[in-house]
């Protein structure tokens, strides 16, 4: 175990293993699936983490998922249909032991329902490090930062293409974890052409912030992600891996999907150093024929 | 803050209630519209267009009438404040002429719009036409069903009704896709959205536009009721817009304040606060914050929130809030056809049905009361004929023979409807 990786450390802390990667010269990896989607969601997220994956964003699924794309909605709806609870899910990953640090992603009403410090409370409790409200912009969000913060949870705060420089510079200082640039102006979802805007924000944000910028939304398959991170520090890839195993992939398959945008991330070209590392993160090496990026 | 019903805080907040709840990516546009809305409604140049137009246009002022057999029958003094003669029927196309005025100040040339009864999304489709904009309106697929007049009019009027299929397939998943079309169309498309309720500034700018029905009605009261005011002052609430617009104008008078909620969708009745829709209010939900479904015999109302002023209304005491069931709704729907010859909208029959309910009790003999009809009740005959013609109907004696006249010349479809309604 001399990989760059494992020299970090086994710490589960969203925050310091995301900037320890990134520092080291290691593109990140943050692999979103919705909690609950199907019985054997954990496995899945497993399988995201031994294909590569840095960290895991689980969503907490919400009746009215208004920034999320078909295929999100879908399996926020499955999740529910199968009763899916904010409460239930945190349990669910407290006992799974995820090798890598855990996020959640949900819609304010959640945590405001359950009131600031509960949820961050319990977010802590299961081991949770990061949590991502996308429908709480900076101004309303300063109860929760501060909640959040005090139960050493990071609060990911999420930056526009069309976020105004100075706006995006405040956004910025008050983010924790990381900083999730939105790659297009859009809803989540798989889109065939990697947006400019995508290819563009990583190194604009870069330049405003020490955080790990990792652009999400619109980045389905591991071409796309190469692309994007020859400028940003990382990605979050959802939509794809969802819709797979919306679409009954197995573990394996998604392992295989999860390894394959970790290989095409580790080639992109940003002046990957030697410390480039994550080849002997699962198995990386059969790229290329996996069923993603439908089109 | 400080007058009631003023303006809302910076951050978009009545007392405790509003703010601006959105994706980072549509800061920047309410920001924008914020800024282009105060511009504009300080600018006497686009009060003059908006009242031209609502007037030449619109048929601007609606008239006050006065209701005599049902006030003979209530023992209360009632009073309409009359939107269903407004063009397109409904209080919907105040808000929409403005937005459409400002999305073009904006240099915005598309509309997109959510709806449920499809009055709002009649009034953008028909401003849409009037302004030679493209108009996108978002309706969920029950809607659509029980609303298919309205479908067929926003066609006529050239807007393109996109079918929301997910979750209720009504109002509140309308809203969400709507947001979501938004997200990806700010540059070039402004959301009309078509109540009070959304984001900062839609509660504010939708209450502003609205109020003229408000101030034309204190007007036009005072001059019936000799300089006085009406005792109590009601209408129906799902969002919010015609009881905000028609409250504004009487907020600084004596008027005891009523907004009437559908039974199945009363969220400041049966409600808790939460967010959704970008905004803070009070929300029907469960006990970890999931939206519930509303359920009403009104499209119009079947919406699990409310605007967050009405929140505020409610909670500092200026307003009451209640509720009315679907089968008070109808019998009120049916007495005021009967006893003055207007077929209501249900939404407003809401407002009429707590006026029934509470004629000569709540409200004491000989008091008088103005409620905002907000809509006429052409969109929903059909529906209201299928509920009364049912084994259960029980239709009262005068009008169970006529009723069940039509009943036997009328096909078993509803399909004729909207081509009758096309040659009117």
């Amino acid at each position: 175990m001399s990989s760059p990786v494992s020299q970090v450390g086994t710490s589960h802390d969203l925050a310091s293993v995301l900037r320890e990667r990134r520092d080291l010269g290691r593109k990140l990896l943050v692999a979103y699936l919705t909690g609950g989607m199907v019985p054997g969601w954990v496995e899945m997220a497993h399988a995201l983490a031994a294909g590569g994956a840095d960290a895991i964003e689980v969503g907490l699924p919400f009746s009215d998922p208004m920034i999320d794309g078909p295929v999100i909605q879908r399996a926020s709806l499955l999740a529910l249909g199968r009763g899916a609870t904010p409460a239930g899910l945190l349990e669910e990953i407290a006992q799974a032991r995820i090798e890598v640090p855990v996020a959640v992603m949900t819609y304010y009403n959640l945590v405001f329902r359950a009131g600031h410090e509960r949820m961050a409370g319990a977010m802590a409790a299961a081991g949770v490090t990061g949590a991502i409200v996308p429908d709480l912009p900076l101004e309303e969000s300063a109860p929760w930062r501060a909640a959040a913060a005090a139960a050493g949870v990071s609060a990911v705060l999420l930056v526009a293409p069309v976020t105004p420089e100075e706006r995006a510079a405040e956004i910025c200082r008050q983010s924790r974890g990381f900083v999730y640039a939105a790659g297009l102006m859009g809803v989540t979802g798989e889109r065939e052409v990697l947006a400019s805007s995508a290819q563009v924000v990583g190194s604009r944000l870069g330049r405003l912030t020490d955080l790990p910028v990792c652009v999400g939304i619109g980045v389905s398959t591991p071409e796309q992600a190469r692309s994007v991170t020859s400028g940003a520090d990382g990605v979050v890839v959802g939509s794809a891996f969802v819709r797979m195993i919306i679409d009954g992939a197995t573990p394996e398959e998604i392992e295989r999907v999860s390894a394959d945008f970790r290989s095409a991330i580790d080639e992109a070209d940003d002046g990957a150093d030697d410390g480039a590392g994550g080849q002997e993160i699962g198995e990386a090496g059969g790229a290329g024929s996996a069923p993603y990026g439908d089109g | 803050m400080t007058a009631v019903m003023g303006e809302p805080s910076q951050a978009g907040y009545f007392g405790s209630f509003g703010g601006r709840f959105v994706p980072e990516a549509l800061v920047p546009a309410c920001m924008e519209l914020e800024a282009a809305f105060s511009a504009a409604w300080a600018d006497a140049g686009f009060h003059a267009e908006l009242d031209l137009l609502l007037g030449s246009y619109g048929g601007r002022p609606t008239p006050v009438t006065e209701c005599r057999r049902l006030s003979e029958r209530l023992g209360i003094r009632v009073l309409l404040k009359r939107e269903d003669l407004a063009h397109t029927g409904s209080h919907k196309l105040n808000n929409v002429v403005g937005q459409a005025l400002l999305a073009r100040r904006m240099g915005k040339q598309r509309l997109i719009a959510e709806t449920g009864a499809g009055q709002h999304g009649v009034a953008t489709a028909t401003a849409a036409a009037l302004f030679g904009m493209g108009c996108v309106v978002f309706m969920g697929g029950l809607d659509m069903e029980r609303q298919a007049l309205n479908v067929f009019r926003m066609e006529l009027l050239g807007a393109e009704v996109r079918p929301v299929e997910v979750g209720s397939r009504t109002l509140k998943d309308a809203v969400n896709e709507a947001l979501r079309e938004w997200v990806a169309t700010v540059d070039s498309t402004h959301y009309c959205l078509g109540s009070v309720m959304g984001p900062h500034p839609y509660p504010w700018m939708v209450r502003e536009l609205q109020r003229v029905v408000g101030d034309e009605a204190r007007a036009q009261c005072r001059e019936l009721l000799g300089g006085s005011d009406p005792d109590w002052v009601v209408a129906c609430v799902g969002g919010g817009s015609n009881a905000a617009g028609t409250f504004a104008g009487f907020a600084g008078s004596g008027a005891a304040l009523v907004g009437v909620e559908a039974a199945g969708g009363a969220a400041l009745s049966h409600g808790a606060p939460g967010v959704v829709h970008g905004m803070y209010s009070y929300l029907l939900q469960d006990e970890v914050g999931q939206i519930s479904e509303a359920h009403s015999i009104s499209a119009g109302l079947d919406y699990p929130g409310v605007g967050p002023e009405h929140a505020h209304l409610a909670a500092s005491g200026r307003a009451r809030y209640d509720f009315a069931t679907d089968e008070e709704v109808l019998a009120a729907f049916r007495m005021l056809a009967e006893t003055e010859g207007i077929i209501p909208a249900l939404e407003p029959a809401h407002a009429l049905a707590w006026v029934v309910r509470n004629a000569g009790t709540t409200i004491p003999e000989g008091a008088c009361v103005l409620v905002t009809l907000s809509g006429r009740g052409d969109k929903d005959v059909a529906q209201v004929r299928d509920i009364l013609r049912g084994p259960a109907g029980q239709l009262g004696d005068g009008q169970a023979g006529q009723l069940g006249e039509v009943r036997s010349v009328r096909p078993a479809e509803q399909e004729p409807a909207p081509r009758a309604e096309q040659e009117r």
